[in-house]
């Protein structure tokens, strides 16, 4: 369920950025490739697991649900940390100039 | 069990290499290496994006199954009898196709990027021949 919901945000922080694309003042070419980097990573966690092991490819459960929104706030999170950051850096380096 | 470590010992690799492919763009264009961006330097950020925000994902993953703690030795298989074997098999197996994958993606990425800033190029060039400027 973890690889869903990753997938489903991946895609659309990318709709999101594409849309946005000329003037990407809020990061989100940085939060889209976090969450394809999970994506990919996971994508194939499951397919070696089911080549492997067999048994069903997506687990649908709560804890696992629980799980992949952990991992979406997680992504947010450093997103946001690095937004800041960036933000801080430029007011920063705007005061530096004067 | 261990499957990120791969990719993020990979990370910190790439991290090294766009330190110093910043300094050599920087020291070619005359910037400062702080301020300036070049075009690989920002090519081997998204790879290094993609590898350090995948690994740290997948270690939340790891901590919530149990498969990693907060203290030494921080893999719980590592303490069973024929762990470490286990976990090196599986940071050469998982872990090193998933580091494949990630690159190959970014290397799709590359090429689609280099393709787009040729297309945009040609245009330029062209007209300054046919205007005779140069």
């Amino acid at each position: 369920m973890w690889l869903l919901i990753t997938a489903g945000a991946a895609l659309t922080a990318s709709v999101l950025w594409y849309l946005i694309r000329p003037r990407d003042r809020y990061r989100l070419g940085f939060l889209c490739l976090i969450l394809w980097g999970a994506t990919l990573m996971w994508l194939v966690d499951h397919v070696l697991a089911h080549i492997q092991e067999g048994g069903p490819f997506f687990e649908f459960s709560a804890e696992a649900t629980a799980l992949g929104l952990s991992v979406l706030v997680l992504g947010l999170l450093i997103w946001l940390a690095r937004l800041s950051a960036s933000h801080s850096r430029r007011a920063l380096r705007a005061v530096f100039k004067r | 069990m261990a499957c990120f470590v791969a990719p993020a010992a990979v990370a910190v690799v790439t991290t090294v290499v766009q330190r110093v492919v910043r300094k050599k763009e920087a020291a070619t264009a005359g910037g400062r290496a702080d301020v300036m961006v070049g075009k690989w330097t920002q090519r081997l950020r998204w790879l290094n994006t993609m590898l350090w925000g995948g690994s740290a994902l997948l270690a939340l993953e790891h901590v919530w199954h149990g498969e990693v703690v907060l203290r030494p030795p921080f893999l719980t298989a590592v303490e069973t009898p024929g762990g470490v074997g286990s976990v090196f098999h599986e940071m050469l197996t998982y872990g090193l196709t998933m580091t494949a994958v990630v690159v190959a993606a970014w290397g799709i990425m590359v090429g689609v990027a280099e393709l787009r800033s040729r297309a945009t190029k040609l245009p330029d060039t062209a007209s300054e021949v046919v205007s005779g400027e140069r």
